[in-house]
């Protein structure tokens, strides 16, 4: 094999440079996935945190642990970290891990800005997370930061909370760019559009998601930063402007974002069940096209999440209709899954129990985003719990569950050791029976009247709030089995093989376990 | 799955071309540390302007500034270094193509985000102020005296302004822009075929051109404020007038400070014909920033 | 249900708790008291049962592979990875399901968005955080802000029935008649939602939207603000009486009267000059019920967002500037307006609140002939 440098060919036949300095000034795909991966893990735990406190508050009726105020900010800040911090974050680790090693690239394309696009991650939730010790607080008002809350009657936080956002979107634009060089011009000769494992396909598509809505994000943010600081009036009537006008901003970028963190997940799946199931993926094709469907149309729907705010019968009626046709690509992806199931040979290791959950949990989330959708049942849901349940379906159930499959799927090709089998297997059951009763009884709730955003409410919903808490509670501790795994199959374990899992296939499984530093030097050959 | 099992150790280095990584760089944590300063540092002095109160915002601001513009610095070197010695494959040219190709996309889309809020405003929520579509009582109750007008020289709030003329200096400014596009693009031909005199003298004129576009651009800035009463705080149109002509300023002069470098270097002999990947960058970027302008006079100035 | 309740009774965590009396919770969105909340709920049970179906489908046959297709069974996997014919249909079918859904979708839409004819127009605008309603058909309008007491709250009373769902004035409509509301808003976006009615409408600053409901049952109807409007989002609910039209007729005339009557009572009091005591009792009053929420009941506000008033120097020195602020709020910031929303009396007992309490000893007594002065502009 020869070396990726010139000239020094043996020097750096998988040479780690040591200490702080091999993370700080790194170049390698791998470290960045690592770092990524960390931060998403540290991210989502923080997150959570904030959660456990909102579900403490809500445990009873009354006010018992935080104000209002601090409260609001929980909301907001669990939202945005779990958005930003933990999801993108984790998906854009697995992309750096997985992807040059899938169509055989030397690394990603441009390392240096891909170093850059993490380290800028850590100081931009710095900056929010310091905002929280402002006088006033940090941000308080949704992860949505509708105007003009977030204006007119906003604290002086608000300017971190904007400078931070910018932050996070630049990181994305350049992480995005980066996965699609890589796929467009690093793919090893032979590996062919049609022949990219669906990972690669949907984190394609997902970067090209991330390209066109980020930098609108950062232009309502900026907008909102004008109409507080510099008396611009986007968002106020009496100068011309109107606070729905940020609403369409937002979810122009909200929407497909939403989608953002769904079609790697999708992606993970359909790389997993093949894999236990023994038996191609079916429909591979159709995968393709469904996903790319799904991206499109994720630009024509955005207003769904506005439906109360006045707009027109025939816009109302657009986007219900663009919204529910969204039901039949991800349809197609789930019908192929199951497909891909029917008359194989199944076997039930951690990572596939996790994809499983995936499939059935997602789909009752997009069942409920379905209901979600018919505008005028939409009246009755919106701003309910009943969409709190609908997008931590889609979200916990969906999003994280996949990173976590994935995580259990990759972690001997990470590490060069397999994972605790019975413990991944508790942490599953406990997962999985533990967020069913943290997210389910919240569409009850949701149709019985309660709002979200609340830190207090009527009588009527104590016991279920009590009981969904105690789900919160149980879910959290589960995610400690989750860590105890990971530390143990970093640290030893029963060493992989290559292959790992008797039904893999594709690139990732013809390198040794663990991978090799620099993995392909030599572009390989696919036939 | 769609993959058959291959060889790895099958020598194919031959045939194709080496993908240079480079080992490690201290740059990009610098940039971090340069956007946090600059992020943090801005947070707390926007914070300090409006209150009136003392603070390090500012400095910390400034800091950030430098700490950017030391990092661009070594990071350009080493990329021009490694450019110079050969390290980089055709491939690898192509990577960086692209990659500006979509940093692009991306920066088209911020300014969409404007041009849809410039839209909406002239389209709707215009017309709702005026009791258009649902809104018939928002005219009647709220804003009786109110009247659509474009461009909204008396906002529904009852603040004035003038309207900025679509003739005259913008129209000048225009024509600057569309023939510093044409210069860049001789200079170009130049660089292709070697011409390094036509190279030289093509891009100095698309420089001038830009820095011209800028002082007018502040010139007609003093004017809207002073003579107009058109300032950031007169509504809707002032608005979307000052953050459109003002996000393009600051493209122009990133362009601008872009293609000074890119100067330097031709006269230091950098670039051939084949290869001029930060020249090519640099006139992708200027020419972006001139169709931004064209759209932007249209939408801004003449409609 | 009394399951999850016999559950919480087990929990340690009840240490923290004050006594609760909870009542049942319905499991389903309410069928509602209007002829379009009918609808909705229908609208709504639908697609909740072609999703249910769906679901067992998809889940069923999943569920049969994964007990059948097991390799611990021994099965050898197929090898098959497509078919264009059953992937034409499972996009095709999808595709019908959902015609079938909107249709109905589409025509209940449209009948809640016809607001014209309407017998009884009232203008409903949320404020942080209250909601003020406006008949305009008649003189009539009046504010509507939480009743449940403080102490409930913060769980040193025992919380009665109504806990959060109860204000101190409710809006009342007549039943049998089409009653059209405005919906607006003096600062941020708040949303009105009387589930009863399936209406849920926005209320945006500076824009004014439309939904309507036609009531037949009289009764009590509550609802909260369904949109994040800030700090006490939570504590800002709706109560609607739907009272026949004879009874709802007889209401309006006794408002009107009040409201009339409280105008008269103004006039006399200029005259008057009121004791320390009645104004400090009538000011805490005041300030605990409208400024206390963003001011905080010491007075010292929130930093950074609302100013303390313990100490201010427009508390301490300015009188006129005090007053001014208060009848006519500040533009651009929460600080509203409270010449609309309070009495002469209640402004000048709570500016001499304001300026005795928490340390603020002035000893100044502000009349409401004072405020009476300012309002006309004769102040300084
Ligand atoms: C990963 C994130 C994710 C995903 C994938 C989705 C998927 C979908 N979402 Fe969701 N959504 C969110 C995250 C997500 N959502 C978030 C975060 C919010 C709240 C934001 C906020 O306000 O804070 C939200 C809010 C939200 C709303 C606004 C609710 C409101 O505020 O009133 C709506 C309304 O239409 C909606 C709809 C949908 C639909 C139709 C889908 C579809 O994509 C689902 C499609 C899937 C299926 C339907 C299941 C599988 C299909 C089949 C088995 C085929 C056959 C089925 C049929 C024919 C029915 N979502
Ligand atoms: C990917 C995104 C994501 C994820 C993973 C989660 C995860 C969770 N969310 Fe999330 N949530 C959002 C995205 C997400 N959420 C968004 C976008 C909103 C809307 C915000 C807004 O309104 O603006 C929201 C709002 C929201 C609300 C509504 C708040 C309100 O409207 O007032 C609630 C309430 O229960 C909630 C709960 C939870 C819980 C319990 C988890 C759990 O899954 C978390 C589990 C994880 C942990 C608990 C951390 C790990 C463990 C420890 C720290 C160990 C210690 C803990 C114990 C021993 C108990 N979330
Ligand atoms: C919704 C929040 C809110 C409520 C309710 C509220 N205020 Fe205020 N108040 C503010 C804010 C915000 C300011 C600061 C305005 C500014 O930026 O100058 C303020 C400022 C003031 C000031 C000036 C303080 C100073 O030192 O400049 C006084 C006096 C005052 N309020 C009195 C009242 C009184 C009396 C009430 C009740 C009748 C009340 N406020 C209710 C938000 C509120
Ligand atoms: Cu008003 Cu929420
Ligand atoms: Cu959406």
């Amino acid at each position: 094999m020869s070396a990726v440098v010139t000239d020094h060919e043996h020097e750096h036949h998988d040479h780690k440079p040591a200490g702080i300095k091999r993370w700080l000034y790194t170049t390698n795909h791998k470290d960045i996935g690592t770092m990524y991966l960390v931060f998403a893990l540290i991210m989502f735990f923080i997150g959570g945190a904030m959660a456990m406190v909102i579900r403490a508050e809500l445990f009873q009726p009354g006010m018992q642990f935080v104000e209002p105020n601090f409260f609001n900010q929980m909301t907001t800040v669990h939202g945005l970290i779990m958005v930003f911090g933990a999801v993108m974050p984790a998906f854009t680790g697995l992309a750096n891990w997985m992807i040059p090693m899938m169509i055989g690239a030397p690394d990603m394309a441009l390392p240096r800005m891909n170093n850059w696009s993490f380290w800028i991650l850590p100081f931009a939730f710095l900056i929010l997370l310091m905002s929280l010790f402002m006088p006033g607080g940090g941000p308080s008002f949704g992860w949505t930061f509708y105007a003009p809350l977030s204006t007119t009657y906003s604290g002086d936080s608000t300017a971190l909370f904007v400078f931070s956002v910018h932050i996070m979107g630049i990181s994305s634009i350049m992480g995005a760019i980066n996965v699609i060089v890589t796929i467009f011009n690093l793919r090893a000769p032979g590996m062919t559009w049609m022949k990219m494992p669906l990972f690669v396909w949907t984190w394609l598509i997902t970067a090209f998601l991330l390209i066109m809505v980020m930098p609108v994000l950062a232009g309502v943010v900026t907008m909102v930063l004008t109409d507080k600081y510099f008396g611009t009036s986007f968002f106020d009537a009496a100068g011309g402007g109107d606070p729905v006008l940020f609403q369409h901003i937002f979810w122009f970028f909200g929407h497909p974002e939403v989608y953002i963190m769904i079609l790697p997940a999708f992606g993970i799946v359909s790389s997993i069940v093949p894999t236990f199931a023994r038996k191609p993926l079916f429909g591979y094709a159709s995968m393709v096209y469904a996903t790319s469907s799904i991206a499109l149309l994720s630009f024509l729907v955005w207003a769904h999440h506005m439906f109360t705010t006045g707009m027109p019968v025939a816009g109302a009626l657009f986007f219900m209709y663009c919204t529910m046709l969204i039901a039949v690509p991800t349809g197609v992806k789930v019908f192929n899954w199951v497909a891909t199931m029917w008359r194989g040979a199944m076997t039930f290791e951690v990572p596939m129990m996790f994809a499983l959950a995936f499939i059935v949990l997602f789909t009752i989330g997009g069942f409920s985003g379905l209901m979600l959708a018919i505008t005028p049942a939409d009246f009755q849901y919106h701003d309910t719990y009943f969409v709190v349940a609908h997008f931590h379906y889609v979200l916990v159930t969906g999003a994280v569950f996949s990173i976590i499959a994935a995580a259990y799927y990759w972690l001997p090709k990470w590490t060069g050791h397999m994972y605790d089998e019975k413990l991944g297997q508790w942490h599953f059951w406990c997962s999985l029976i533990s967020v069913n009763m943290l997210f389910f009884p919240m569409h009850f709730v949701g149709l019985a009247g309660m709002p979200r955003r609340i830190p207090d409410y009527a009588l009527q919903f104590a016991d279920f709030n009590a009981f969904i808490s105690i789900g919160g509670f149980l879910f959290g501790a589960s995610q400690l089995i989750f860590v105890w795994v990971l530390v143990k199959c970093a640290r030893g374990g029963k060493k992989a093989t290559a292959q790992v899992w008797e039904g893999a296939e594709g690139l990732e499984w013809e390198v040794p376990s663990p991978a090799p530093y620099h993995t392909f030097e030599t572009p390989p050959v696919i036939k | 799955m769609l993959l058959r099992r291959h060889n790895l150790g099958n020598n194919m280095s031959k045939t194709y071309e080496k993908y240079y990584v480079p080992a490690q760089s201290p740059w990009p944590i610098v940039g971090a540390v340069a956007l946090f300063l600059i992020a943090f540092g801005a947070g707390n002095y926007v914070n300090e302007v409006t209150r009136q109160q003392p603070g390090f915002g500012g400095y910390m601001l400034a800091a950030g500034f430098v700490v950017l513009i030391f990092m661009l610095f070594g990071w350009f070197k080493n990329v021009i270094d490694e450019s110079m010695s050969g390290l980089y494959s055709a491939q690898m040219d192509r990577s960086f193509r692209q990659g500006m190709s979509w940093f692009i996309v991306s920066e088209v889309m911020f300014f969409m985000a404007f041009f849809g809020a410039l839209f909406y405003g002239r389209v709707i929520a215009l017309d709702w102020l005026s009791g258009g579509s649902n809104n018939a009582m928002t005219f009647e109750i709220l804003w009786p005296s109110f009247e659509a007008m474009w461009p909204l020289v008396k906002t529904p709030g009852g603040i004035e302004t003038q309207a900025m003329p679509a003739t005259g200096l913008p129209l000048i400014n225009t024509a600057i822009l569309v023939i510093s596009s044409v210069t860049l693009h001789f200079a170009h031909t130049g660089l292709e075929q070697n011409k390094r005199g036509q190279l030289k003298i093509m891009l100095l004129v698309t420089l001038l051109l830009g820095a011209t576009f800028l002082g007018l651009q502040v010139y007609e800035y003093i004017h809207a404020y002073r003579d107009l009463g058109l300032t950031l705080a007169s509504g809707f149109y002032g608005n979307t007038f000052f953050l459109l002509t003002g996000f393009h300023g600051m493209h122009v002069t990133l362009g601008a400070i872009i293609l000074l470098f890119v100067f330097f270097r031709v006269l230091k002999g950098h670039f051939t014909p084949e290869k001029h990947f930060a020249f090519q960058a640099a006139a992708w970027y200027w020419h972006f920033v001139d169709v931004v302008w064209l759209c932007l006079y249209v939408f801004v100035y003449v409609i | 249900m009394t399951k999850t309740r016999s559950l919480r009774w087990s929990l340690p965590t009840l240490l923290l708790a004050a006594t609760v009396d909870a009542t049942d919770m319905p499991l389903n969105m309410t069928k509602g008291v209007t002829e379009i909340s009918q609808q909705v709920y229908d609208l709504h049970m639908t697609i909740f049962w072609i999703c249910c179906v769906i679901g067992a489908v998809v889940f069923g046959i999943m569920f049969w592979s994964i007990v059948r297709h097991r390799k611990a069974r021994g099965v050898q996997p197929a090898q098959f990875h497509e078919s264009t014919k059953v992937e034409i249909l499972w996009t095709a079918i999808p595709v019908l399901i959902l015609i079938v859904m909107a249709i109905p979708a589409t025509k209940t839409l449209i009948a809640m968005e016809d607001t014209t004819e309407a017998d009884v127009t009232v203008l409903v605008t949320g404020s942080q955080w209250k909601w003020h309603y406006k008949y305009l058909d008649n003189d009539v309008e009046f504010y509507s802000l939480l009743a449940t007491p403080k102490e409930q709250i913060i769980n040193r009373f025992a919380k009665g029935d109504n806990y959060l769902l109860e204000v101190d004035r409710p809006l009342v409509i007549p039943t049998g008649k089409k009653v059209r509301f405005l919906m607006t808003s003096d600062d941020v976006i708040h949303s009105w939602w009387v589930p009863a009615f399936a209406v849920k409408k926005d209320a945006n600053p500076g824009f004014i939207n439309e939904a309507w409901a036609r009531v037949d049952e009289p009764g009590v109807y509550r609802g909260q603000c369904a949109e994040l409007c800030g700090k006490d989002h939570g504590f800002m609910p709706i109560v609607v009486i739907a009272k026949s039209p004879a009874d709802y007729e007889q209401w309006v005339n006794g408002e009107a009267e009040r409201i009339a009557k409280a105008k008269a009572e103004e006039q006399e009091l200029l005259a008057m000059n009121m004791s320390m005591e009645e104004l400090m009792s009538v000011g805490e009053r005041t300030y605990t019920a409208y400024c206390a929420a963003c001011h905080q009941p010491n007075g010292e506000g929130l930093p950074g967002i609302f100013p303390a008033l313990k100490g201010s120097a427009l508390a301490l020195e300015n009188i006129p500037g005090h007053i001014d602020i208060v009848l006519n709020g500040k533009t651009g910031t929460a600080m509203q307006a409270y010449a609309k929303q309070l009495s002469l009396k209640e402004i000048a007992a709570v500016i001499t609140y304001e300026r005795n309490a928490w340390g603020n000893n002035t000893g100044e007594l502000v009349q409401a002939a004072d405020v009476h002065a300012v309002m006309q502009g004769k102040g300084e």
